[in-house]
């Protein structure tokens, strides 16, 4: 499997600074808004430490409440299936769509979906997918894959979607206008919603006391997809659920405000069971899950609601893109739950990250993200999957921090070499510092040479 | 009270005035008895955020021997200080010396503002001064209120600067973003590293900062060397370096 190369892809992604600055800024106007909704509500902090609490029981007791879950989404009507990953879920997908003679499917935003790669899954079997949320359809439209679990398509410029739609849409070249863009989108998705045979939808919060769910979006779009088609299929994390329906009073107060800075998604649909005549399927899908609640270290990352706000105040991630992680759930979140899957592949992801601590503090569930992504790179580091220069590097700066002759040795001869060797000696290919920095400048004495000359002055 | 002072490695090396200053300011603000053990070297904080936990345990092994009998351990970085307090679980023996130590270990400035109490210092210091918020003091010792939190604003860091005559603090758009020095971050992600560096530069200068301070030299050896390589006219010190020189104090031979 290749590596993934975070370094490698945000260098790219740096590379074109306006661009770059560009995606800073829009992120940031976001957690902007976030602030302003988070210093708005005093119990603010109160709502995070509950949701934690909540989560936290939920995932102790998860076996327990997924099986509540279970029965009362049978007894309401639906039905429900496991996959244990994302093979078995495409499959129970296929298989559903086949059964009904489906050809055309609607999607509403499902991460999830995107996790199991199942867009391409379905079309290699000509079967249609449409992604109905209009920033993940542009991506779609683009071959690409989101690059923000909850602003799919945040890398892209509207001059670029009025490109994409001209050629897509047939819209007037060179059209920029939010509006009139969204209005041709809408014609078109709307053909679709009515031609589409089954409508699948992602699910925010599975409610295990009533077996329903909610599913929050903000353009409608989940709820014509399941209002037309008579299947609705409904792809579900084992990690998703709340034990009551009276804790929704808590979450989908903190979701939206932790997401995009609004006090709540335009639409928050409660599905309790299938429309009459019509089927509903819930997809409970495990795919890596377990291995995370199995782990001490990793568990509390299940907690996770998706709402993309350690994404945006992340200032790595603001300043490479989703791309640069090569994973369907990018960013300080993504930088956890993905290594669990594969920690070769994943490897540098624990480490685009300045240890700032700032996810945790946006975090409305409270997870620990910075100690879990330093828990990471030390299980990398066990796993040997650290570059060897590195490994060496640290096992020799790991020798002079700890023994007095050989660091005071270091020390001097460093502080020489940069006090008498020529520039290009210092600044090169091999000094990654330099490129764009100066180096410190060296003093003629350490603190520690003060302090001895200074102790043995007194004494004299 | 003995207070043992901890000078980072690359304060030691690289600059010895930010230690010198924070014996100054310890000794005018008569902490007690000041030394500085030379048995210390490093907190053992470059190799434990890489990862490597076997390389990183014989530096936090010698920081516990060194200064476990201290009433105190002062450090001029918040970032050693977390290690210490925060991250030594698992890399240290003998753990009951251990929490000892992790109990009285502090970063300067809550050490002046927690356990001397002193009163704000009285100085002149007639600049405008960019203070940035180092993370680690900032989220991982709580220096400060961070701005995504929604608790009663403080800072341990500014209330010490905030009453020199003259001072004026820069206004930023971004008051606690990091600077994108992160350890070895800083070379093995040197492009992200770089742009955050100049960002965070450039808010402090549009807020007209003419002096660019934080509780941590490592930040500001990030900064700095972005702001030599393009010549900007900052004048970057350290907030020990600062407060010695807003008291009076002499911080060179």
């Amino acid at each position: 499997m290749k590596t993934q190369d975070h370094p490698a892809a945000a260098d790219a992604f740096v590379a074109d600074d306006a661009h770059a600055h560009w995606h800073d800024q829009a992120l940031w106007f976001i957690r902007a808004k976030r602030d302003k909704c988070a210093h708005g509500l005093p119990e603010w902090e109160e709502l995070r430490e509950l949701a934690a609490q909540i989560k936290q029981h939920t995932i102790a007791h998860l076996g327990d409440y997924l099986e509540q879950f279970e029965r009362n989404a049978t007894r309401l009507g639906a039905v429900v299936h496991w996959a244990r990953d994302a093979a078995e879920h495409n499959a129970i997908i296929l298989a559903l769509l086949q059964e009904h003679c489906v050809r055309r499917m609607v999607k509403s935003k499902s991460m999830l979906t995107e996790e199991c790669g199942l867009n391409p899954f379905l079309e290699q079997q000509g079967i249609e997918v449409t992604d109905t949320d209009l920033g993940e359809w542009i991506v779609q439209l683009r071959h690409e894959h989101p690059s923000h679990i909850v602003l799919p398509a945040i890398h892209i410029k509207k001059e670029d979607v009025g490109e994409l739609f001209h050629r897509e849409l047939g819209t007037e070249k060179g059209a920029t206008d939010p509006a009139y863009l969204t209005e041709a989108a809408r014609h078109r998705l709307r053909e679709k919603f009515l031609a589409a045979e089954a409508g699948l939808t992602g699910v925010n919060f599975g409610i295990a006391e009533t077996g329903g769910f909610v599913v929050c979006t903000n353009e409608g779009n989940s709820d014509l997809g399941t209002s037309l088609p008579p299947i609705h299929i409904a792809s579900m994390g084992i990690e998703k659920l709340v034990p009551r329906l009276d804790d929704m009073g808590v979450f989908l107060r903190l979701l939206a405000r932790s997401a995009t800075g609004q006090p709540i998604t335009a639409y928050s649909t409660h599905y309790h069971g299938p429309r009459p005549g019509c089927e509903l399927h819930i997809v409970l899908v495990d795919n890596g899950r377990t291995k995370l609640l199995a782990s001490e270290e990793f568990r509390n990352s299940l907690r996770c609601i998706r709402c993309g706000a350690c994404l945006n105040t992340c200032p790595v991630y603001r300043r490479s893109g989703g791309h640069s992680y090569g994973v369907s759930v990018a960013g300080p979140i993504g930088s956890i739950v993905n290594p669990s899957r594969d920690p070769e592949k994943h490897r540098s992801l624990p480490f685009a990250c300045t240890l700032c601590g700032s996810c945790a503090d946006v975090c409305p569930v409270k997870i620990d993200l910075p100690n879990q992504l330093l828990s990471w790179r030390k299980r990398i580091a066990e796993l040997g999957l650290i570059e060897p220069s590195k490994r060496r590097l640290m096992r020799l700066a790991g020798r002079i921090l700890s023994t007095p002759r050989l660091y005071a040795f270091a020390g001097k001869a460093g502080r020489t070499l940069l006090r008498f060797a020529p520039r290009w000696a210092v600044y090169n290919r091999f000094n990654p510092w330099g490129r764009q920095r100066e180096m410190p400048l060296p003093p003629k004495e350490s603190f520690r040479e003060w302090h001895k000359r200074q102790s043995q002055q007194e004494k004299q | 009270m003995r207070v043992g002072l901890f000078i980072p490695c690359y304060i030691d090396q690289f600059y010895p005035r930010v230690g010198i200053a924070t014996l100054r300011l310890l000794e005018h603000f008569h902490a007690g008895e000041i030394e500085f053990p030379a048995a210390q070297i490093c907190c053992g904080q470059p190799m434990a955020n890489a990862g490597c936990m076997a390389d990183a345990r014989p530096a936090a092994e010698r920081f516990v021997a060194t200064f476990r009998s201290y009433d105190y351990i002062v450090a001029p970085s918040g970032s050693c200080v977390t290690m210490v307090r925060n991250h030594y679980h698992g890399l240290v023996a003998d753990e009951v010396a251990l929490s000892e130590v992790q109990a009285k270990t502090f970063e300067l400035c809550e050490f002046l503002t927690d356990v001397l109490q002193i009163e704000p210092p009285v100085g002149r210091f007639p600049r405008r001064v960019g203070l940035h918020q180092s993370c680690h003091g900032l989220r991982e010792l709580r220096l400060g209120s961070d701005s995504e939190l929604n608790i009663p604003p403080f800072n341990k860091t500014e209330s010490l600067l905030a009453n020199l005559d003259g001072i004026e603090f820069a206004k930023l758009e971004r008051p606690d973003e990091c600077c994108g020095f992160g350890g070895s971050f800083a070379i093995y992600e040197e492009g992200v590293s770089c742009m955050m560096g100049r960002d965070r530069i450039a808010d402090h200068e549009r807020g007209g900062a003419e002096v660019l301070t934080a509780g941590d030299m490592s930040c500001l050896m990030h900064l700095d060397g972005l702001i030599r390589r393009e010549r900007r006219p900052l004048r970057v010190l350290h907030v020990a370096e600062l407060l010695a020189e807003a008291l009076g104090l002499t911080i060179s031979d």
